[in-house]
């Protein structure tokens, strides 16, 4: 809502200091106080000599650059000696005629910007100042040429100062209104706002006019299909008025204080109405009389009914769309848009007001299906006050005569029948309790009071009626509000509230927290990618029959699945790091996948209405309704893990490091992993792993297939791992049981063993670990050999063990019998032999 | 015994003589070692003296065996002196070999980093649970019972539109992308009752598009408190307290009155931070109220025994204030560089 300080001031007391922008500094400093949000300032920052010009004549001349600029002769006043005052001004525009009128800003004005005007040298011409376009005056937003007069349908001497012809030196305080205070949408909404910031008497417009009535118009309200129960309208009123000339331009200053408002002039039936929307808050319409046929009935549109409305679009009608009709047919979409059929026109001469109330659900929702979010409909649904609309019609038949030469008619009507809002129990000491403040009796009562409200003494404290223009008052925590924010929340005082003792964090969020910090220190760089991706991406991981959701609105079309995997945004970040030349990446995301089961229809067919407390059931039914959206960890690298440097060579990064951050991360989680070769669609059939607690795979690790890597321009190799973390932390207990440290000495052993080229190393490693039972405390793979000595088809692998006893020293040949019956286990399981 | 050697002051002078200069004359281990053999061993000069004590008269023994004795001594200690001159002297040697400019030994495994989000919200959040506070945590594809009418958001209200909402597909099955982490308020007064004191940090989603300013995705952290007898006076206490943990012992809050659905009173609330870049100033933090009575009945709770206030605040805007982060797309894109220069500063 933008509001003209001159506007304003007609209702309210604001102190002027002579200085715009520190009057609306302290405008926007009081309503701010009250709940209104500072938006901006529109206007204002000009000074003189602005003037009305004359264009005596002008010579087209081409520039060198393309530019055709007009070196005019401009009449800007009278000498003292009666002369003509014609200073000559170079001009970029062509949309003027020799005769118009326009803006002139002499040398030493300035305009908003600020920018500053003197003679100065240009194409060849000085120019003594500058023919000035709508938007360089800070008068909206027209810049496609310079400000004609006749625009505005001003005439006035050259040599007239435009600053006060045009209300130039008034400015607009822009502020954002919250939803629930439909009535701030309107100058007279602010006026009392801001008398209850600063205690400056308030002027209601609503109530400075001799509001007359008319009647003889037919209007009947026939609503069959409320919305929620909701009558569609109740206030209905028409005026008439006739014999106006509609082709008059409307007065300077209602254009000036419509631009400043952010409305554009039209004609002047359509300025009054929309003037009188900002003032009162009062959508009001204007129909041509002569091409209405018959009353007007109001009732909700038959499915499939037209209209064209005002912007000359066809459009169909759903059935809960509230109507205006004539004889005819439909002659508006209520509260959003009028028919072109009745349109005010340049040849209209009678027209017929109308100020109704609308339900503001109904108006919501119309405005929403024909996406037409107008002025009005923005006022209906936030709520109008229902009592301003006879008022507002008044105001406007009061406009209409005064400017466009009208007269009164008897003819109109005023069908109100707008409920009461409703009285709320306030108990004496609420506010306080709720807001912590010892408020006396006066400050609640003359708080409610200063917004409208009626108080009744009841039991222990009093019953409220809200004004009419304040629907979102409905419950006592609503005035508590009013008190806090009328006395000012600054007198709240400030008081910690001791909580009962808490258990810290879950173990899930203690072991992702520490997950982070392992990994950072391990070298990988957290990143947190969007989790929009295409279907194709999802496909790669999980295959292309992949369950996965989609956005409906999403603000890129191909980027509208969410992600089952942490992958593919690592992908698209390590590809973005790459671009900018960071050729060494350790990345690793925490976050959450979404992971539809297949064939399970998520959501439900209704969610429940109301304030209470849904059943059991429907609570289930809700948390039910959602797919799995597991904690995954992801991680990737590319380039080398250790760079080169001095008497270091670089390594390059790949499967190794996705199994190291692996181990680290089920370290952390207190799990045993282990890895077993596996199969990816996405991976490297030679060079994937599964990772699994006990029997069940909690994780992948390995390279990207290269055909993969390279097809997203990354290099050939890339080891990726990607871990459901929360089944891997729920597979961890979190608990410990120390076993004693034995501190007899060791005894090492190596053990080589040839087997087939297909049996794993894990397996004969774990092969000979179940084998040599509880002697042996440690052992590791060290070398995987392959070639001379050995039959085709075979490896050997050496492992090293180390042996020790909790109660004694070992003897060799203990452990030698352990180090036997772990190869015997081998041997057994996988053919392994002892090597040669 | 004629080839017995005579003892003699003389004869034990020169062997000694001869030792020690033998000694002084090694400069290597080995050396040393070879002086010793000739002069200290079974075959030395000195030894066979020492031998020859045997024949020595008896009254002439102990001033002999003296004589002979000491000067073994001076040979022996000459040897170990000389032993522990050379042996420093090597290991110098080596300790000189092994040397290397330290300023240029190059990185085995380059440091990683945290997101600097990651790290605000934790910090964030510790500041509740060091005061008994617990933290709790929702889903992101949410149902728009929780996300909205749970809430308090009628289904026709402006307010609910001006969520910039992402529906999942099909709409009709009312299932969104949480707009805000206030839906963890329902879930954790349905799970955990009251008194409710948690704070859940999280992600988010409004349809904005990507710029300097504004993200689709982005954080919050929410909290809500609900218990008997809590008021506005403790919500103000509770953000003031969080702004100084924050930002310093001279930060201070404003509130402003404003509105949402799910609190009544509501406020805006303002930080005053002193050190901002630029010069102290007050900037715009977040939301905050005293939990709406409809809320609470939603959630099963009677909001004549119990009632509280709810607050939630931006993790973006936080991190771009105190850290004075210029452009939102930095932490969003992923680049490693923005990451790392707050390593794992928290």
């Amino acid at each position: 809502m933008r509001v003209p300080l001159s506007w304003l001031r007609e209702w309210v007391d604001v102190p002027s200091t002579g200085d715009v922008s520190a009057d609306a500094e302290h405008v926007h400093a009081a309503l701010v106080r009250v709940g209104l949000e500072e938006e901006g300032v529109h206007g204002g920052a000009l000074t003189g000599p602005i003037v009305v010009g004359e264009v005596l004549e002008f010579v087209e001349e081409p520039q060198s650059n393309g530019k055709t600029i007009r070196w005019c002769q401009v009449r800007t006043g009278t000498t003292p000696d009666g002369e003509p005052e014609v200073r000559g001004i170079v001009c970029g525009a062509r949309n003027f005629m020799i005769g118009d009128l326009v803006v002139v800003s002499l040398p030493g004005a300035v305009l908003p910007g600020p920018f500053p005007i003197a003679a100065r040298k240009t194409y060849g011409h000085v120019s003594d100042g500058m023919i000035a376009s709508a938007r360089e005056l800070g008068l909206g937003d027209d810049h496609d040429g310079i400000l004609r007069l006749a625009t505005l349908g001003v005439d006035a001497e050259a040599g007239t100062d435009a600053i006060a012809l045009l209300g130039l030196d008034d400015v607009a305080v822009e502020v954002n209104v919250t939803p629930d205070r439909g009535y701030t949408l309107s100058i007279r909404g602010i006026a009392r706002e801001y008398s209850h910031s600063t205690g400056a008497p308030f002027r209601d417009p609503a109530k400075a006019l001799e509001v007359g009535e008319g009647d003889g118009f037919t209007v009947v309200v026939d609503d069959q299909g409320p919305v929620r129960d909701r009558r569609g309208c109740d206030v209905f009123v028409t005026r008439a008025v006739r014999g106006i000339d509609a082709t008059r331009p409307t007065p300077p200053w209602m254009v000036s204080r419509l631009s400043l408002a952010g409305i554009r002039s039209i004609s002047l039936p359509v300025d009054i109405t929309n003037y009188v929307m900002l003032e009162l808050g009062q959508p009001v319409h204007a129909y041509d009389l002569a091409a209405l046929v018959g009353g007007i009935t109001v009732r909700r549109a038959r499915a499939g009914e037209k209209i064209v409305t005002l912007d000359d679009q066809q459009r169909v009608l759903d059935a809960e769309d509230l109507l205006i009709c004539d004889d005819d047919g439909p002659i508006g979409i209520a509260g959003v848009m009028g028919g072109a059929s009745t349109e005010v026109s340049a040849s209209t001469t009678d027209v017929l007001i109308e100020a109704a109330n609308f339900d503001p659900v109904s108006i919501a929702r119309s405005a929403r299906r024909h996406k037409l979010p107008s002025e009005a409909s923005k006022r209906f649904a936030r709520g109008v006050d229902p009592l301003v609309a006879e008022p507002a019609a008044q105001r406007v038949v009061d406009l209409l005569v005064e400017l466009a030469g009208g007269t009164v008619d008897e003819l109109g009507s005023a069908w109100v029948e707008a409920k009461r809002p409703e009285s709320i129990a306030l108990a004496e000491g609420y506010v306080d309790r709720l807001i912590g403040v010892d408020y006396s009796l006066d400050e609640v009562t003359d708080s409610l009071g200063a917004v409208g409200c009626r108080l009744k003494p009841e039991g222990d404290g009093w019953l409220v009626e809200p004004p009419s223009w304040r629907p979102d008052l409905v419950d006592a925590p609503s005035l508590a509000e009013e008190v806090a924010r009328i006395v000012g929340y600054d007198r709240i005082p400030s008081l910690l509230p001791v909580a009962p003792p808490g258990r810290g964090l879950t173990r899930s969020q203690a072991v992702r927290r520490a997950v982070g910090s392992a990994l950072a220190a391990a070298g990988f760089t957290e990143v947190l990618a969007y989790p929009f991706v295409r279907p194709a991406d999802n496909a790669i991981i999980e295959g292309a029959d992949v369950a996965q959701v989609r956005v409906a609105n999403a603000l890129d079309a191909e980027n509208a699945q969410l992600r089952v995997s942490l992958l593919p945004g690592l992908i698209a970040i390590a590809h973005r790091n790459l671009a900018r030349g960071l050729t060494d990446l350790a990345l690793v995301e925490l976050g959450h996948v979404f992971r539809p089961e297949p064939g399970v229809d998520y959501g439900v067919d209704s969610v429940p209405f109301g304030t209470a407390r849904p059943d059991d059931a429907v609570v289930v039914e809700l948390e039910q309704s959602i797919p799995p959206q597991p904690w995954h960890l992801a991680a990737l690298v590319l380039g080398d893990r250790r760079p080169r440097g001095i008497g270091q060579s670089a390594e390059a990064a790949g499967i190794a490091d996705a199994l190291d951050a692996a181990r680290l991360v089920a370290s952390v989680a207190g799990v045993e992993l282990r890895v077993a070769s596996g199969a990816h669609p996405a991976l490297h059939p030679g060079r994937t792993a599964t990772l699994l607690v006990g029997d069940e795979p909690v994780g992948v690790a390995g390279e990207l297939l290269p055909a993969v890597a390279l097809e997203r321009d990354l290099p050939r190799r890339v080891g990726v791992l990607e871990l459901d973390l929360d089944r891997l932390i729920a597979l961890g207990s979190g608990e410990v049981a120390a076993r004693p440290i034995s501190a007899f000495p060791a005894a090492t052993q190596d053990l080589s063993v040839v087997v087939g080229l297909d049996v794993p190393a894990g397996a004969v490693l774990d092969a000979v670990v179940d084998g040599a039972g509880a002697l042996l405390e440690h052992a590791e793979l060290v070398d995987d050999y392959r070639g001379d000595g050995l039959e085709p088809g075979t490896k050997s692998l050496t492992l090293a063990l180390r042996f020790r006893a909790p109660d004694r020293t070992l003897t060799a040949a203990e452990a030698t019998e352990a180090k036997n019956a772990g190869l015997a286990r081998a041997a057994q399981l996988h053919g392994a032999a002892l090597r040669a | 015994m004629p080839d017995t050697p005579l003892i003699s002051e003389s004869a034990v002078g020169a062997a000694v003589e001869a030792a020690l200069a033998a000694i002084a004359a090694a400069t290597d281990t080995g050396a040393l070692k070879a002086a010793r053999s000739a002069h200290a061993g079974e075959a030395s000069t000195l030894a066979q003296l020492n031998a020859s004590l045997r024949d020595v008269p008896a009254d002439q023994k102990a001033p002999l065996g003296k004589l002979v004795g000491q000067a073994r001594g001076r040979v022996q200690q000459a040897v170990a002196a000389r032993e522990g001159e050379l042996a420093a002297a090597e290991e110098q040697a080596r300790l000189d070999a092994e040397s290397i400019d330290v300023t240029g030994i190059p990185p085995i495994r380059p440091v990683g980093a945290r997101h600097p989000l990651t790290t605000q919200m934790e910090r964030m959040s510790d500041i509740f649970i060091a005061m008994g506070w617990e933290v709790a945590e929702g889903p992101e594809l949410e149902n728009e019972w929780f996300n909205f009418d749970a809430l308090n958001f009628d289904p026709d209200h402006p307010a609910r539109a001006m969520q910039d909402t992402f529906f999942i597909d099909p709409v009709e099955r009312h299932l969104v992308l949480r707009t805000h982490t206030s839906p963890v308020q329902i879930r954790s007064l349905l799970e955990r009752g009251v008194p409710l004191y948690v704070v859940a940090p999280g992600r988010v989603f409004r349809t904005d598009e990507l710029d300097a300013t504004h993200t689709p995705v982005f954080h919050q952290l929410e909290g809500i408190a609900i218990d008997r007898g809590l008021t506005m006076a403790h919500l103000r206490g509770t953000l003031e307290h969080m702004a100084r943990a924050m930002f310093g012992a001279d930060a201070k809050i404003r509130l402003r009155p404003s509105y949402f659905p799910f609190t009544e009173p509501s406020a805006e609330l303002d930080v005053w931070h002193p050190t901002f870049t630029g010069g102290a100033r007050w900037i715009e933090w977040g939301g905050c109220g005293m939990v709406s009575p409809n809320v609470l009945r939603a959630a099963g709770v009677d909001p004549d025994e119990y009632q509280g206030f709810a607050f939630g605040m931006g993790i973006e805007r936080t991190l771009m204030f105190r850290n004075d982060v210029r452009d939102m797309r930095d932490m969003v894109e992923g680049d490693i560089r923005f990451s790392q220069q707050f390593g794992s500063v928290v």
